[in-house]
């Protein structure tokens, strides 16, 4: 498959595109760092050395990357700033990152063409773009050396954070050449070094976790720690169904609960201004509201799961077609068929939603954990009548994510600036959610049915695939919806399934249901690789194939494939003996650009499933930071299995029941298995690592079941 | 008006007594440490030594914090590097680091209690602490490094 310059190939190039682009994709590639004129004007007068819009260098030789990407726990910061810090040749002890502010021109997701986190990006867009804004920044500080010196460059080399001349054993530390080194103009297109040469890149221990004292400490700063003078908490009163409006309110109670300041209906409800959190929530506790549920949604997840069944049996929008799959299948030696249920998931991050805003008389200044810098800026500027550019975003930590925080209509952010509208901008406005109001206000993996049927040959072999596909569409409704209603993300990782060619139907039903849906860690794969994978698992059991030979078959034109299962399959000795009761399960998929393999080792405690040890092979291409990617493939499977075992919001006449962690259940300490990272070397261009490992989990969970068993899984959760 | 001992410091607080202590501390005394998660005991963020004892600081109201003795994320060491953090941040634990702070006071409390403890020891007394971003094993592994740096 042709590779374009950002390394991805052009099928995730198109998709991403249209993903997240829409219409406004602009550029793939490596933009130029900065200007060099232009960054020594703006460095040149306050003792610091800004070569671009990336990093900054004191007088002390402290080194600040500048972080496009939100932290959200997936390592962004610190693997930005081993790009920049590998190609400046920064010592890493002397590195700090902070978040950049909205500003898509200079910092665009170049995957996206606007500034946002998302799809697994965050590296593989900035990699030639950061260690060119780290190079830059050394070549500038060389020159600077050279003349101080009185040497040739080229006689210079460098050190972390010193420019040593070895024939003269002379040394100029960074910090000593930033004031002559901004007034230099810095190259747009440096030399990047030979990757033998990488002192960070690749390397164990090389660039440890940036903020990872901070979050020991309790010092970290999110959303819900900012604290401006004046500042009043909103708590709000949500619609009790999708769709519901506030017919009328009583504010009486609420406002003579002490520390309630103020009362104000906004768009989405009511919103209880308080001097602190607590009298914002007995304030809202204390209203009484009259709802219009006239044109709310009043389906619940039992009626979405028959709709969608009933629409997996129907043929959709075709989106796959090879051969004659119907004719093949009807005159197959074997068939197999299933219908794969999979249910609303909520993302249930750690720190609930929550946003701060100011308004001001030139523009509003917002705090929070922004995932979609240009997206908000656009939807807060709409609510204020303002230019996008008079929105100030400055970007904190965020307690978590798992896509939640890219919300397609910006709906926290929005509803944040709506308060702070309602009240005339008299006080900065900390909007916080409540664990409920998080998880109710939906937004979820859409649930989905997968309807699959499968034909083999005398001798075993898949001759015929057919799959339809029924779910919510993540994208419609949202500023990315694809304009001819395909959107790929509902069967991105089903249409494109690698085992089996020929003769091949993929189709798919985008129903619209008014429950608020969004990508959830993974997207699309999260249900496409459950469906695939469990299916293929259906295919080997039927010709009587052990499970990895039966793919190997299939994969035999797919080396990156091959190589995750093979080297996951070796690592954890499959095939050889397990405890009596044990199991194992794999399950392969390719997310984001990258390969992921997983074996698990199942038991069954009564009817539920114990997860022993999961070995995970992943093939990210050139590995940045070994232990980002280890605990990116830890933390996906954590977040997958939880959803495998317990994930699933009920709604019950369109409302939502699983409201807290004890009705939405998440993996806990307990039921975390062992978990082995191997990843395959590569000399790629480095690909995603904070969803991929998500998609493979619960299937290889349900194929060690279907092992142990005999009995396919069918639905999800496992555990009911 | 009540006055709490926080960090063995006595803290005058204005506040409605059924206010829960998480919120006395993080929007009262202006410690923001300790997390908001949940509100109902779940989760495990807002966790606090009361007594030496871990407590969900979300479910208790200032009437019930009386004279105890309350710890928080910002007192367990002067500098931040309390042997539980030390291997916290040896081991690279945090992912987001919302849930850090009542993981580590959880973890803090059991090493008190079991300064040796087993895996099982591990998951029973943690089990309560959610971690969204999975980083379970390592914190497994941190207890166990913890206990090694505090037997010397």
């Amino acid at each position: 498959m042709a590779k374009t310059e950002s390394g991805w190939s052009r099928r995730d190039f198109v998709r991403v595109s249209v993903a997240v682009g829409g219409g406004l994709l602009v550029a793939v590639g490596c933009a130029p760092a900065g200007k060099g004129t232009e960054a020594a004007a703006a460095g040149g007068g306050n003792g610091k050395f800004e070569p671009n819009a990336f990093l900054r260098i004191d007088g002390n030789g402290n080194v600040t990357v500048i972080a496009k990407h939100l932290e959200m726990g997936e390592g962004s910061y610190t693997g930005l700033a081993t790009l920049v810090a590998e190609e400046l040749d920064a010592d890493w002890a002397k590195v700090r990152v902070e978040g950049a502010g909205a500003d898509a021109k200079k910092y665009a997701n170049l995957l996206f063409g606007m500034q946002g986190t998302g799809g697994s990006s965050a590296i593989a867009n900035s990699w030639e773009q950061h260690r060119k804004a780290g190079a830059a920044a050394r070549a500038v500080l060389m020159t600077a050396a050279a003349k101080q010196f009185g040497v040739a460059e080229s006689e210079l080399t460098t050190e972390p954070g010193v420019v040593v001349h070895a024939k003269s054993n002379r040394r100029a530390e960074y910090g000593t050449l930033v004031a002559a080194a901004a007034k230099l103009p810095a190259p747009e297109n440096p030399q990047l070094k030979d990757p033998k040469d990488f002192r960070y890149i690749g390397k164990e221990k090389g660039a440890p976790r940036t903020d990872a004292k901070e979050k020991s400490t309790g010092t970290a700063r999110y959303t819900q720690d900012v604290k401006l003078p004046g500042m009043l908490t909103a708590v709000v009163a949500h619609p009790p169904l999708f769709g519901a409006t506030v017919k009328s309110f009583d504010a009486t109670k609420a406002k003579a609960v002490p520390g309630v300041k103020d009362v104000v209906q906004v768009p989405n409800g009511v919103a209880v201004l308080g001097e602190h959190f607590w009298a914002a929530k007995k304030g809202r506790d204390a209203l009484t509201i009259e709802w219009d549920t006239s044109k709310a949604n009043t389906k619940g997840s039992a009626d979405v799961a028959a709709d969608l069944r009933a629409l997996a049996t129907k043929a959709g929008v075709e989106v796959r077609k090879e051969g004659d799959a119907d004719k093949t299948l009807a005159g197959a030696a074997k068939t197999v068929e299933a219908m794969y249920e999979f249910p609303y998931l909520s993302h249930a991050s750690m720190e609930p939603l929550n946003c701060v805003v100011q308004l001001n008389k030139d523009g509003a200044e917002l705090w929070y954990g922004c995932q979609f810098q240009t997206f908000d800026q656009m939807a807060v500027a709409a609510v204020f009548g303002m230019k996008p550019e008079q929105v100030k975003i400055n970007m904190l930590y965020a307690g978590g994510s798992f896509g939640r925080r890219a919300n397609g209509q910006s709906d926290y952010v929005v509803e944040a600036a709506a308060i702070a509208k309602a009240i005339q901008g008299k006080a900065p406005v900390k909007l916080v959610w409540t664990r409920e109001d998080d998880t109710a206000a939906g937004y979820f993996r859409p649930a989905f049915m997968h309807h699959i049927k499968g034909g083999l040959d005398k001798n075993g072999a898949p001759v015929a695939w057919v799959h339809r596909i029924a779910g919510q569409s993540v994208m419609m409704g949202t500023p990315m919806a694809p304009k001819d209603g395909k959107d790929a993300s509902s069967f991105e990782g089903a249409a494109d399934q690698p085992y089996v060619g020929g003769n091949v139907y993929v189709d798919f039903h985008t129903p619209a249901i008014g429950i608020p849906v969004q990508w959830w860690r993974s997207v699309g794969n999260t249900h496409t690789a459950f469906a695939v994978e469990m299916f293929v698992d259906e295919l080997a059991h039927a010709a009587g194939k052990d499970p990895v030979e039966f793919r190997r078959g299939l994969l035999g034109k797919q080396p990156r494939w091959l190589g995750v299962l093979n080297l996951a399959a070796e690592k954890s000795g499959w095939g050889s003996k397990l405890p009596a009761g044990r199991a194992r399960g794999v399950a392969v998929h390719k997310s984001f650009g990258s390969y992921v393999a997983e074996v698990v080792e199942v038991s069954l405690e009564g009817a539920k499933p114990r997860v022993h040890r999961v070995v995970c092979a992943v093939d990210c291409g050139i590995v940045v930071n070994p232990d980002v990617v280890r605990a990116q493939m830890e933390g996906g499977i954590a977040y997958g299995l939880g959803a495998a075992l317990y994930g699933k919001i009920d709604i019950e006449k369109g409302k939502v029941v699983s409201t807290n962690f004890d009705k939405y259940r998440v993996l806990r300490h307990r039921e975390m298995p062992v978990v082995e990272v191997y990843t395959v070397p590569s000399t790629e261009k480095p690909t995603g690592v904070g969803e991929p490992g998500t998609p493979p989990i619960g299937p290889a969970v349900a194929n060690a079941l279907l092992a142990l068993t005999g009995k396919p899984v069918r639905k999800l959760p496992l555990v009911s | 008006m009540a006055t709490i001992n926080v960090n063995g410091q006595p803290k005058d607080v204005n506040a409605d007594p059924t206010m829960p202590l998480l919120w006395v501390l993080r929007d009262v005394l202006g410690m923001t440490g300790t997390k908001f998660g949940c509100g109902m005991a779940q989760c495990g963020a807002c966790t606090v030594h009361i007594d030496g004892v871990a407590t969900r600081s979300c479910v208790t109201p200032l009437s019930a914090v009386g004279d105890k003795k309350v710890t928080t994320i910002e007192g367990l060491s002067p500098d931040g590097m309390h042997a539980v953090q030390q291997a916290w941040v040896e081991l690279q634990v945090p992912q987001c680091g919302y849930c850090q702070s009542g993981q580590i006071m959880s973890a803090v409390a059991l090493l008190e209690a079991k300064p040796a403890p087993t895996d099982a020891d591990i998951d029973t007394a943690m089990n309560g602490n959610i971690c969204r971003c999975g980083t379970y094993q390592r914190i497994r592994a941190a207890i166990h490094r913890a206990a090694e740096m505090k037997k010397g």
